[in-house]
């Protein structure tokens, strides 16, 4: 077996619970290698703390999440008991893993180049010259060299996630995961980080991405996987999930998008 | 009477070797207090539940009880418990101990500050939790830490001026004892008030230089 066979993010039977409210309720799911997989669902259905558990940001009550056939953040024991990993061992399973936030979380005190090369610098001990042109090579590849020297707050909110992005991208993760990546931008630069998006897309990078979009789900996603209330509902390619007849609450939740003249996108 | 500050400064060379010593015990003691201040609030954020329960009820004492009652403790109670130490490195153990206080309670502040967001970045690139508070959280919290800093440092110079009571040589002992043997009490009072204010005019002037270093980032657009 190749280890394009495996799945890259593997989750089995994850459940998370805040205190005592449920967000997540037994979700099985295997995001394919390659390919761009779109969680959808309500606000509170539990998608972006699926992502999140599946960045070790948030730690799933039970269950298991394989990254490329390694288990995250918890080792299973031959008693079955669940031992946290010790932080190396996490940081090593995460290696795999770019995430790019709702909020882009870009540090303030550094420069857009300072921000991309930082981890190259800190985390892999690169000297500054060689982790300023990888991280140059990127800030091109979204298309903003031209802003390296720019702090995040002389940036607009779409350069500021491309930087993001570019960012993440500097450590060569095999897998991006993008929590809501445009819900804090207008239309007009929702397009420019939807395009670098694309971009990715095109190139082959294993994607799962948390949105809203509809459209993009539905012209970029090779999976669409729609969760309500903490329970994966369906899980199909878009031909499958914008095909009638669907699921009623899958149905009732695109009527939403429908009645806001998303209506050419279905 | 007549008024005369020349009385007191005709004793130029002791007033200078009083001043040295609370210049000295004062950024030693702010120095070391505000590494003990951040090493304190860092346990607090990170040692878990009863290490931040342990750290704060001393801290709690310690803002809460008034300086010359802990230095007097520290001089005269010391002894009871094996702890007999010299005025001088007992004042500067009592204002390290007390500017940890409030400094550790800053920096806490400065930790909050930061958006979780930026932590859960620098997480998920890899940083460790070392690398993440000196290359994230350290220099973000600056700006937000440097004023409330700077304050207490300045009230850390004013309350060196209580070590006098327990004989540190300083500049307050130094000057008043110029005062009661020329009979110039207020005179010497006029002088500790000039001198302590110039210092303390000096510290907010580096304060503010170093606001600006720290604020490029947000005073700077295009």
């Amino acid at each position: 077996m190749t280890t394009d066979d495996i799945p890259a993010i593997a989750c089995n039977k994850v459940c998370k619970s805040f205190g005592s409210t449920e967000v997540l309720k037994d979700i099985t799911l295997d995001i394919p290698a390659g390919q761009v997989s779109c969680l959808i669902g309500p606000s509170g259905s539990g998608k972006s703390t699926l992502l999140r558990c599946m960045a070790f940001l948030e730690e799933a009550t039970s269950g298991t999440i394989l990254i490329k056939g390694q288990p995250l953040g918890f080792s299973e024991q031959d008693s079955g008991f669940r031992a946290r990993q010790p932080a190396s061992q996490i940081r090593a399973v995460r290696a795999n893993i770019g995430m790019v936030f709702q909020q882009f979380n870009l540090w303030p005190h550094m420069t857009a180049l300072g921000n991309v090369s930082a981890a190259l610098r800190v985390v892999r001990g690169l000297p500054k010259r060689e982790a300023e042109a990888r991280a140059m090579a990127q800030l091109e590849k979204v298309g903003l060299a031209d802003r390296a020297d720019h702090y995040p707050s002389q940036l607009s909110g779409g350069q500021q996630q491309r930087v993001a992005i570019a960012r993440a991208l500097a450590q060569e993760p095999r897998i991006m995961l993008f929590d809501e990546p445009t819900s804090a931008l207008d239309p007009e630069l929702t397009g420019e980080v939807l395009n670098v998006m694309r971009q990715l897309a095109a190139e082959g990078m294993t994607m799962v991405v948390v949105t809203h979009e509809i459209g993009f789900a539905g012209s970029v996603a090779n999976r669409i996987n729609f969760l309500d209330h903490g329970r994966l509902l369906f899980s199909g390619s878009p031909e499958e999930v914008f095909r009638k007849p669907r699921h009623p609450r899958l149905e009732q939740f695109l009527d939403t998008y429908l009645d806001r003249g998303a209506s050419m996108l279905v | 009477m007549k008024f005369d500050i020349g009385v007191i400064l005709a004793s130029g060379h002791e007033i200078l070797s009083g001043l040295a010593l609370t210049v000295l015990i004062w950024i030693a003691g702010s120095a070391l207090g505000l590494g003990l201040g951040f090493i304190v609030a860092t346990l607090r954020r990170y040692g878990g539940p009863l290490v931040n329960l342990g750290l704060a009820i001393p801290v709690e004492i310690l803002r809460g009880t008034p300086f010359l009652v802990q230095i007097f403790l520290l001089y005269f109670g010391g002894p009871f418990i094996g702890l007999s130490l010299d005025p001088i490195p007992a004042g500067l153990l009592g204002l390290t101990v007390y500017g940890a206080a409030y400094y550790s309670e800053i920096f806490r502040a400065g930790y909050q500050s930061v958006p979780e967001g930026h932590v859960e970045a620098a997480d998920c690139l890899g940083f460790g939790r070392i690398q993440t508070i000196r290359h994230v959280l350290l220099p973000e919290m600056a700006l937000i830490v440097l004023p409330p800093a700077v304050n207490m440092t300045v009230i850390l110079l004013k309350e060196t001026a209580l070590l006098s009571l327990i004989t540190v040589p300083e500049l307050t002992l130094t000057v008043q004892a110029i005062g009661s043997q020329k009979y110039a009490f207020l005179e010497s009072l006029f002088v500790l008030a000039l001198v302590y204010w110039a210092l303390v005019e000096i510290a907010g002037q580096l304060g503010r230089l170093a606001e600006g270093y720290f604020s490029r980032y947000r005073t700077a657009r295009t």
